[in-house]
């Protein structure tokens, strides 16, 4: 299995403006109260630019593409 | 009824961390210290001789007694390698209301903590030891660290700390904010891998830190030969709630729940259902867990784990439900107010259970996914430990929340049962 990038919210920075569920509705919804869930933490491949755009626009810098983790050969 | 702690540390075998009961005080001060335990052997000295004493630490089977029961060795390991030196934390912070063991250890034997502090900043090459002591018992442990000073024990400086108040402060990120900044908030990053501009930080409980002391004394198989092979040596409990002699007692970890219950002269009342774990804990019928063994693997079948070491016995006249509300909103509560489905979520879940204990309805399929939705979301752990009580409790409760949707209750006396702080003034 090949290891992808990882979306994470730092639930601190992160106050709900909800920009990023707007622009990645794919991997991203709201909870009742405005909040971020992640619903598909690895980013596909066709999303990369989506993805890209919506960690540069988060207005409180909350949203992180982390990269994948170091993963055991085999 | 209860009994002033110091004269509840009954154990089932022979009490390794708490002095005798004949007398209790006799470890507080360093003179009976030594007598009972003897000298702390030096840990300090080349890599080698190090790796030899930590591999002991393993081979004991040592794991966290603050409730997350990580293998001590592990983190020891890590922070010996690094390139950085780091500090090491005692966390006797004890934020849980429900819990006193900690405040018991360090008012009791303060000087066994201080030697488990020591010996792991020996261990991990650390700068400096801080006791972060819970305001209660702070005065105990600075009289130690005085004695210590003047007697010219210990290589490695010892900072005593008060802790902050709040549930959240005893959090392992939290503890190590309050010792570098006063804030005792979560940051969600682990203390022991440092960051840029920060030390690295061993921070472990202070029983664990006791239990250190005691196997760089007598080894690993002397740890080993109490509790179970899979869990061994003893633990704190505190037990609580409707129970005869409420308090701190030392155990092996396999004892039976009801043989627990026992050393606290037995239930008060008749006990409809148990908290097992603390207010992160798990609700559990009696008649469920009574035989079971209390330890890990033998709380497992229900979903239950020793935690901090908390049991609290619900009386069979109080309602779980309207108990369950109250705690849930003493947690929304304690949010440490930094993260947003913690705030938000927390306090609307504890709004549902209010109206739910009322009699007023309450939408607890609403709950349930709620539960879901906090679970994982803040930068601790404290919606996750909320969440994972108030969903034992829905299934504990069952019967009684039925009785509620009708507009009744079971319950005989409107009281709250397990200790619940108010807000800070």
């Amino acid at each position: 299995m090949t290891r992808r990038a990882r979306l994470t919210v730092d639930p601190i920075a992160c106050d709900g403006r909800g920009l990023c569920a707007e622009l990645l509705p794919e991997l991203i919804r709201l909870d009742d109260w405005g909040f971020p869930v992640i619903t598909g933490a690895e980013v596909p491949a066709g999303l990369h630019g989506e993805v890209a755009a919506a960690v540069r626009l988060c207005p409180r810098l909350a949203l992180h593409l982390e990269p994948p983790p170091p993963g055991r050969a085999g | 009824m209860s009994r002033d702690p110091a004269s509840s540390c009954l154990a089932a075998t022979r009490p390794r961390l708490l002095p005798d009961e004949a007398d209790p005080g006799a470890a507080a001060a360093l003179r009976g210290h030594l007598a009972r335990h003897g000298a702390r052997p030096s840990c300090a000295g080349g890599r080698h001789h190090r790796q030899r004493l930590i591999g002991e630490v393993e081979e004991a089977g040592l794991t966290g007694r603050g409730g997350a029961g990580f293998p001590t060795a592990k983190k020891l390991r890590v922070l010996a390698a690094g390139r950085r030196a780091p500090q090491v934390i005692a966390n006797g912070v004890e934020g849980e209301p429900a819990s006193d063991k900690d405040k018991v250890l360090l008012s009791r034997a303060p000087h066994l903590v201080i030697d488990g502090a020591v010996s792991a900043a020996e261990l991990t090459g650390a700068t400096e030891a801080v006791i972060v002591a819970h305001p209660a018992a702070c005065q105990a442990v600075q009289d130690a660290a005085r004695e210590r000073r003047a007697a010219g024990c210990d290589q490695v400086p010892v900072r005593v700390l008060a802790a902050a108040d709040g549930f959240t402060a005893g959090e392992a990120s939290a503890v190590l904010r309050w010792t570098e900044r006063g804030a005792p908030v979560p940051t969600g990053r682990a203390p022991r891998l440092g960051r840029f501009g920060h030390q690295p930080a061993l921070v472990q409980n202070v029983e664990t830190l006791a239990h250190l002391a005691l196997i760089m004394r007598h080894g690993a198989s002397w740890f080993r030969s109490a509790g179970t092979p899979a869990e061994p040596g003893t633990m704190l409990v505190t037990l609580l709630g409707a129970v005869r002699w409420p308090g701190v007692y030392e155990v092996e970890p396999g004892v039976p729940v009801s043989g627990l219950l026992d050393l606290a002269g037995g239930t008060a009342q008749p006990s409809g259902a148990l908290l097992i774990g603390g207010y992160f804990g798990t609700w559990v019928a009696a008649a469920d867990v009574l035989d079971l063994p209390f330890s890990a693997a033998g709380l497992s079948p229900l979903g239950a784990r020793p935690g901090a070491g908390i049991v609290g016995v619900l009386p069979a006249g109080a309602c779980g439900l309207a108990e369950t509300a109250r705690l849930t909103r003493y947690l929304a509560g304690s949010s440490a107010g930094q993260c947003g489905p913690c705030v938000f979520g927390l306090d609307a879940i504890a709004r549902e259970l209010e109206l739910a204990a009322a009699g007023g309805g309450g939408d607890l399929t609403r709950v349930r996914r709620w539960l879901r939705d906090v679970t994982g979301r803040g930068a601790c752990h404290h919606p996750d430990g909320t969440a994972l009580m108030v969903g034992s409790a829905l299934r504990a409760f069952r019967d009684e929340i039925g009785l509620h949707s009708r507009g009744r209750c079971s319950g005989t006396s409107g009281a709250g049962v397990f200790p619940v702080p108010g807000p800070p003034s």
